[in-house]
Formats: C-alpha cells, structure tokens, sequence
C-alpha cells in the first residue's frame, strides 16, 4: 500500500501531462503556467519554511561533540567534529553538506549466539546517496544551457566532461547513469533492508518514484523519442520562461510536457516535504553550533524566571540539624529551636 | 519479581525473532498498541512526591493521584487531548530544535541500529528514527497541511489516549544518550525529542516516581538521595576515618566554609554507596594531597539534576543551587565532581538557565596556575581536567604499582563524550595511574559509546530485564576485552554508571568490578607522612 499509491500517483501524473498536453491549446497550460505556478509556490514556500524554522529561537546550545572538545591547551582537539569557533563550525558543516560526514561513519550492527554484538562499517549508504545527490546537481546545473543564452563556458565544459565517455550518438552523459545507480539503490535498500522497509511511509517512495519518473523521461527524450523533441523550440520556450517573454513557437511532443510536469510536480512537493532537509540541515542545532558553551555564554530570550530553592527555607528546616554537627549557619538558632533541640 | 535468568536472557537476545534478528513485524508500526506489563515499565510518580513538587514556585506538575500504568484508564484530566497539542504547539514555537527534527528525517535509516536500546530489545519503537515517528506522527496529523489532509497516507495520526501511553513507554525506553544524534546526516538528536515527550507527559501527570522523588530530595535537601546535613557530613566524616586507617592521613573536611577558595560539588551518590564512596575517597585524597582551599556545601549537596530527566524548567530550579551557593559562600570558582548527566547540565545549559557567573572569576588552579579558558563563562571545571593539569605539571606523586591489581578498560560515558568532548582527560589519567589498561572495541568507546542502559532515571529495579537488555552492548564490548586482556575494572566518570554498570557487570560478567577514575588516583596517590598499609585492594582493602 505504501509503495502502491505512489506509484500510481506518478503513473496518474504521466497520463495527465501525456492526455493534457495532446490537447490543442493546452500546451500554453503546460508549458507556460504550471512551470510558473510551480517555480513560484517552490520559490515562495522554500523561503517561508525557512523562515518558520528561523523564527524559533535556539534557547540551548547543544551541539553533538563527536570528538575531544577544546579544554587544555597540550590535549589535540577535534577542530571538526568538536568546533569551538564559526570558523570551524563552517568546517564541520561543509564536511556535513559536500562530504554526508556522518554517513561516512555508519555502521551495521549484528546479533550472534553468546550473545555477540558485532558492528563493521557499513559505507554503502554514503556512496548511493553522494551519487545521488551529486548526479542531481550536475544534470540541473547542465541544464542551464537550455535557458542561458549565450551558455556560459563552465556549463558548456560541465557538460563536456559529463559526455567524455563518446558512448553513443547522442552521446551519453555519465550523470544520467549514476543517477539511476543512486536511485536505484536508494529504493532497493527501501524494500530490502528490514529496517528501513518498516519505518517507510508513502512520502518516502513518492519522491523515488517521481525523480525516478522525471530522470527516465529525460532520457527517453535525449536518446529515444527523439522526433517530437525540437531543441531550439525548447530552448526558446525554456529562454522565453526565464525572460518572462513566454513563446511556444512550435509543437513539442508529449514526453517533454510530461517531463516539465513531472518536475513541476518535485518543485511544487519539495518545500511540502522531507526534501525540505537541504535547507534543514544548515539550521540544525545539534551541527551549526560552536562546542564553546563553557566559555561564552549562550542567551536563552526566554529565560524563564525561576529560582532555586532559597537557602534561607534550606536553613530554616535543617537549622538544628546543621548548628549540632558544627555546619556555620547564617541565622543563630532561635528560642523555639533551642527548645526543641535538648 | 525474579529476574530473568541470565543464559535464559543471553539466548532470547540472540535468538527471539525481532526486528534485529531478522524477524519482520506483520503488523504495521502504528497498528500495534502498547502492552503494559510488570517489568516493561517504571513505576508513576507517588501523589504525595509530585503534590509537592507542584507547590514549588517556576514549577508545574498538575494532577497528582495514584494510577497503573496496566490500567485502561490513566484517570487523565478531561481535556489532557487540548493540554498535549497547546503544549507541542508551545514547544514548536520555543525550540527550533524540535521544529527542525519534525521536519527533516528522511527516514534513511542510518540511526536504527545504533540505539542500545533497540540493540538489546529487538523493539522497532526502540529504532531512533520510529521513537520519533511515534510524535512526528501526531506532529503531521495536528500542525501540517499534508497531515490533516492525507491523514494515514502522510504518516499522520490522531491523537489518542492510546498514543500517550505509547509515549510514556518509550520515552521512558530512551536514555537521552545522543549515540543516534552522532550517525544522523542532519544530527536529529532523539534526546532532544524524549525530553519533549517528558515534557509533554509531565503537563498530564505522567513521570516516573525514579525520576521525581530524587528530584524532590534535591529541591528539599539540596541533594538527589535525600540527604540531610547531618546524613551528608556524617557520610563523608565516615569517609575520612577509612582514609585514616587505610592510610593514616588525617582529613578535616570543611562545610559550608564562607571564603574557600573553591565549592566542590560531586554526584551525592558519591557519598551515599559504593562503589561511588571509593571514588569520593579519591577525591577528599587528592585534595588533601595538593592542599586545595575547598569546600563541601550540604546545600548544593548534589552534582547531578534529574531535572534534565524532567523539564527545562525543574533542571534550572535544581541547578541554580550551584550559583547561588557559590555567591553566598563567596568561593572564586566550582570544581564539580564524576558525574555523566550533570555535565551535560553544567557544560550546555548552566551559564544559559543560572547565568552570568559574574562574582565569580575565571577558574585558575591554584596548584599549576593553569587558567581554564575553556570555563572562562560558567567557572565551572571538571575534576578530570583538574586532575590531568596537576599530573601534567608533576605536582602529585602517584606509584602506578599500587593499582596493579587492576586491568582496567575505560567507559565513557555518554554525557562526557557527546555533549561536551571529554575523551581524553580521563585517558590521561588513567595512563598515569594504572600499568596496564585497554580500550574496547572502536565501534564502542569515544563518540560512539554505549550508554550503560539504565540512565536519566531509568536504574530501578522493577525494569531490570529491560536494563540488562538495553546495557547488553556495553557489557558486551566489556566481555571481549575481560576475554582477550583479562580486564578485570571498568573505569568510568559518572556516578549513576558506577552504580548502574555494577548491576550490570554482576550480571554479564560478574568478574568484572566497577571504579570511578578518582579512585584508582586514590590508589595510587603518595602523600607525605601517610602510613598505608599493604592495601592489596587499594582503597577497598578491607582493614580493620
């Protein structure tokens, strides 16, 4: 069930973009205003979500310290993993966004007779989900020669190097194979792996399932169906919608409105979703902050009014307990506590 | 009850299908209500216990009565449904942090087999990432669009009494020790998530009576154990009559002493038991050795705060002790004594909640003239980093031979090592104290430690299965190196671990004794004019 209907609602997505974008006049709604639509409520929401996180307040600083904090000056502290300034708390965060740091050190743990608790590293995570990550990053950043006119040298060289195999005509680009490596493990490891298989809800599948969607509709455009794809219609849509000048000049076949609506679809379920956690994981209080709470101190703006139980109440309860075994005292016994001392 | 036997354990661990050993669930997670039986839960908060706490100002703890958790009915107040969602609402807005951890799990998964608890239990509530789910569920249903639209499809649920209880078993199932905060890509920090179900559980009336009396006793007596002056003095004078006839050093201590140079400030499980006295006996030898112008106070008697366990705000009340002992008896700086949750307290939290320390000065060792920039705010140091200074410098004569009873291996305990990053202080130590000690396996120790199991209030008696379950990972990794090195001493900083890995150790290795850091120093310290006899056993040597 939970894998089902995603499923399906991506299948239901296809269809519709497919149907609706074979209907006369409807390409002006596919082409031009759901990407609008769709750029500008991801554009928006992104930042509101953002902001709502912002608005909170960090009232402790509690940092993970997964190394030896600063304390004397002849103990070797981890910059990185216990950083003590922003500086190094930059760096811990750079290794956290461009390296999955933590994900590097994952391990698997397993149960034997005795018992027996093993655990061995266990990187695979890490490397399908850096493939991942950086093959989106590079197919998006290669796409930017679709609405940059004229396009700038480094996209051109970007995809230079993504095609240096010569595999095929078109030639093959390699990010479009990792990318499918990636995701294609990551949604493995979601039905394989027990753990993972039992915790995963359908928003977990559902964002699989649509960039798998949009990745294969990509390349089906490229390298199969290629004759509804004009690519100088596309590019002057695609530089039309960037201008805010939008033309469809030309018919454009099906399988490039169900790739636009399908990306339409992510712009518009990303800031609705766990995807969110490429802006989350910059405000996280557990890895921004500086290991540095005993030096400065770190204000709480809604430091409640609490205080202690007064020592004077203290006192006057053990009083006569405290006067008997010699403890000082601030007041001296009174009368009545005289008395009922002897 | 009887305990389980421990071979009977041993198997039902490696064998009994669960999710860890490779046994799938056929229900799903959130179709699968809680069982309250004897032995899977800590008893609720006394009514007479929590009717007090809710009488002290800054604090609430409402609807004090006598209740079972195996009861259907929790004798709630009517509208406990609008009490938990105003006050998840009032979180939300409080704590970024909460807000952050709701929305950013991508259930990768990388946290579930890290938590000890689900190590030992098998328990898929006990996984990190579906602890969790378990209030990011309701999270969805009552404060996302998603939620309230797509319902169950969203990972949403509405909540119900079913689901409080669900809360009170696995908050309780959760020692706040941030092992799955360290493997998290974002940091998700389950500690952080338990408190808020405290938090939320404690708005209704629903502790723990392990928790809340000791937070009582502290409120009341200045200290966890209930210890009045004279129990608190009388203890440590005790003390100091063994350190005499072990070692013929004469120990005065002082009390409440206006004008000490330092207020020391230890866990009073130190001065309530073993093996934490042996460690206290450590402390009282160094001092005197070094000749520290110190002072106990019976008020602040107490390191630790179970109000870390509880809420912010009984945490601030219980902490702010320290301070205000400090300014009254006017000392330059604290020194604090072994202790794991207390130094979460001291080095994340105290200068923020009881802040700033500003009659107090920059923590300097009147011993090496060392300045502890690293306390430089909170004017707060931890005996380890005390003790590792003076060894560094050479001002105290230690003979290694005198623990050479002890094969040590060193636990570190969750607190230290991930809220503050104190690692190699005691290692130290313990390279100039003992001949021979080893570390267990690197999966084990430092950042990636395992908790001993029975922390933030969970070391009673009547969840023992469940402790010797959850601490099966650390007895574990001491078993292999008491196997390959003929261990025979787990060292460790914290005193709720020194009575908690005893337990545990009794169990899973009963060959293995327990002993905090400022023993073995106990042991090996030279004084001058001391007359030790030949203690065999160092300061356990029974002498008579």
């Amino acid at each position: 069930m939970k894998y089902i209907i995603p499923l399906a609602a991506v299948f239901a997505l296809v269809l519709f973009s497919w149907i609706g974008s074979s209907i006369p006049g409807m390409q002006y709604i596919f082409g031009i205003l759901v990407p609008y639509l769709a750029m500008g409520f991801f554009i928006v929401m992104f930042c509101y979500r953002v902001i709502q996180w912002a608005k909170s307040p960090v009232p402790f600083k509690i940092p993970t310290t997964c190394g030896q904090g600063f304390s004397l000056p002849w103990i070797k502290y981890d910059k990185l993993e216990a950083p003590v300034n922003g500086i190094q708390v930059l760096g811990r965060l750079f290794l956290e966004v461009v390296l999955f740091r933590s994900l590097w050190r994952n391990t698997k743990a397993m149960v034997y007779k005795g018992p027996k608790l093993t655990y061995e590293s266990s990187k695979w995570l890490w490397m399908f989900a850096i493939i991942f990550h950086y093959s989106f990053l590079v197919i998006i950043l290669r796409h930017l020669r679709l609405f940059l006119d004229p396009v700038p040298g480094p996209i051109a060289t970007l995809g230079y190097f993504d095609g240096i195999l010569q595999i095929g005509a078109p030639q093959m680009y390699i990010t479009d194979a990792t990318i499918l490596l990636g995701l294609g493990f990551l949604l493995t490891r979601r039905f394989f792996n027990r753990h993972v298989r039992y915790i995963s809800l359908a928003n977990d599948y559902f964002p699989l399932f649509l960039i798998i969607g949009i990745v294969v509709t990509g390349i089906l455009m490229r390298f199969f169906l290629r004759s509804g794809v004009d690519i100088v219609a596309i590019k002057q849509l695609a530089v039309g919608l960037v201008t805010f000048h939008p033309t469809i000049s030309a018919d454009i076949g099906s399988i490039f409105y169900i790739h636009l609506f399908l990306v339409s679809t992510l712009l518009v379920y990303f800031p609705l979703s766990k995807l969110m956690h490429m802006g989350g994981v910059f405000l996280s209080p557990t890895r921004n902050m500086a290991n540095d709470t005993r030096m400065r101190r770190h204000v709480n703006p809604w430091n409640p009014d609490i205080k202690p139980h007064a020592y004077a109440d203290y006192e006057d309860e053990f009083r006569a307990d405290m006067v008997e075994q010699g403890i000082p005292v601030e007041k001296p016994l009174s009368a009545e506590e005289k008395a009922a001392a002897s | 009850m009887a305990v389980v036997k421990v071979d009977t354990l041993a198997r039902s661990v490696a064998e009994g299908p669960t999710l860890m050993t490779g046994a799938i669930p056929t229900k799903d997670w959130m179709d699968l209500p809680v069982q309250f039986k004897p032995g899977n839960y800590a008893y609720p908060t006394k009514p007479n216990i929590l009717e007090y706490l809710d009488s002290q100002s800054g604090v609430s703890f409402p609807n004090a009565r006598e209740w079972n958790p195996e009861d259907d009915d929790w004798k709630l107040p009517e509208n406990w449904k609008e009490i938990i969602i105003q006050g998840l609402a009032e979180r939300l807005k409080k704590f970024r942090s909460l807000k952050i951890f709701m929305d950013c799990c991508v259930r990768c998964g990388a946290c579930a087999d890290k938590c000890h608890f689900f190590l030992g239990t098998g328990d898929p509530k006990n996984m990190p990432v579906l602890r969790a789910e378990l209030l990011r569920s309701v999270y969805r249903q009552e404060f996302t669009k998603a939620g309230k639209i797509l319902g169950r499809l969203a990972g949403g649920r509405e909540m119900t009494a079913g689901i409080l209880k669900e809360w009170f078993m696995y908050a309780y199932q959760c020692t706040e020790c941030r092992r799955c905060s360290v493997f998290c890509p974002y940091g998700i920090d389950t500690a952080e998530i338990t408190m808020m179900l405290r938090e939320l559980l404690h708005l209704v009336g629903c502790g723990i009576n392990w928790a809340m009396e000791p937070v009582a006793n502290s409120n009341r007596t200045g200290n966890h154990m209930g210890l009045t002056p004279q129990a608190f003095k009388g203890n440590i004078d005790f003390l100091c009559e063994d350190i005499e006839n072990l070692t013929g050093i004469h120990i005065e201590p002082s009390f409440n002493r206006k004008g000490a140079e330092v207020l020391f400030i230890t866990p009073s499980a130190d001065v309530f038991a073993e093996p934490g006295l042996f460690t206290c006996m450590g402390y009282l030898l160094l001092f005197e050795a070094i000749g520290l112008d110190y002072t106990w106070s019976t008020y602040a008697s107490e390191g630790g705060n179970f109000g870390l366990f509880t809420s912010n705000e009984m945490m601030k009340k219980l902490n702010g002790k320290m301070y205000a002992e400090a300014k009254r008896l006017g000392v330059k700086w604290i020194l604090g004594g072994e202790c794991g949750h207390m130094w979460r307290v001291v080095h994340q939290y105290m200068d923020t909640m009881n802040g700033p320390a500003d009659f107090l000065e920059v923590p300097k060792s009147p011993i090496t003239g060392t300045v502890f920039e690293n306390a430089r705010s909170t004017k707060m140091v931890h005996i380890s980093e005390f003790t590792a200074d003076l060894i560094y410098h050479n001002k105290i004569k230690l003979d290694k031979s005198r623990n050479s009873h002890v094969k040590a291996t060193f636990h570190d305990s969750c607190n230290p090592a991930r809220a503050m990053g104190l690692l190699e202080e005691p290692r130290y130590i313990l390279d100039h104290v003992v001949d021979e000690w080893h570390e267990m396996p690197v999966d084990t120790i430092r950042e990636k430690t395992f908790c001993c199991g029975s922390g933030t209030a969970l070391n009673t008696d009547e969840i023992m299965e469940l402790r010797m379950r959850s601490g099966l990972p650390r007895a574990n990794a001491v078993r292999y190196v008491a196997d390959k090195h003929g261990v025979n001493t787990l060292a460790c900083v914290c005193a709720i671990d020194r009575a908690t890995l005893t337990t545990l150790m009794d169990y899973w290795n009963p060959d293995v004794q327990v002993c905090g850091v400022s023993e073995l120093v106990g042991n090996a310290l030279v004084i001058e004019g001391e007359k030790r006899a030949d203690l065999t056993e160092g300061l356990r040597t029974m002498v008579f």
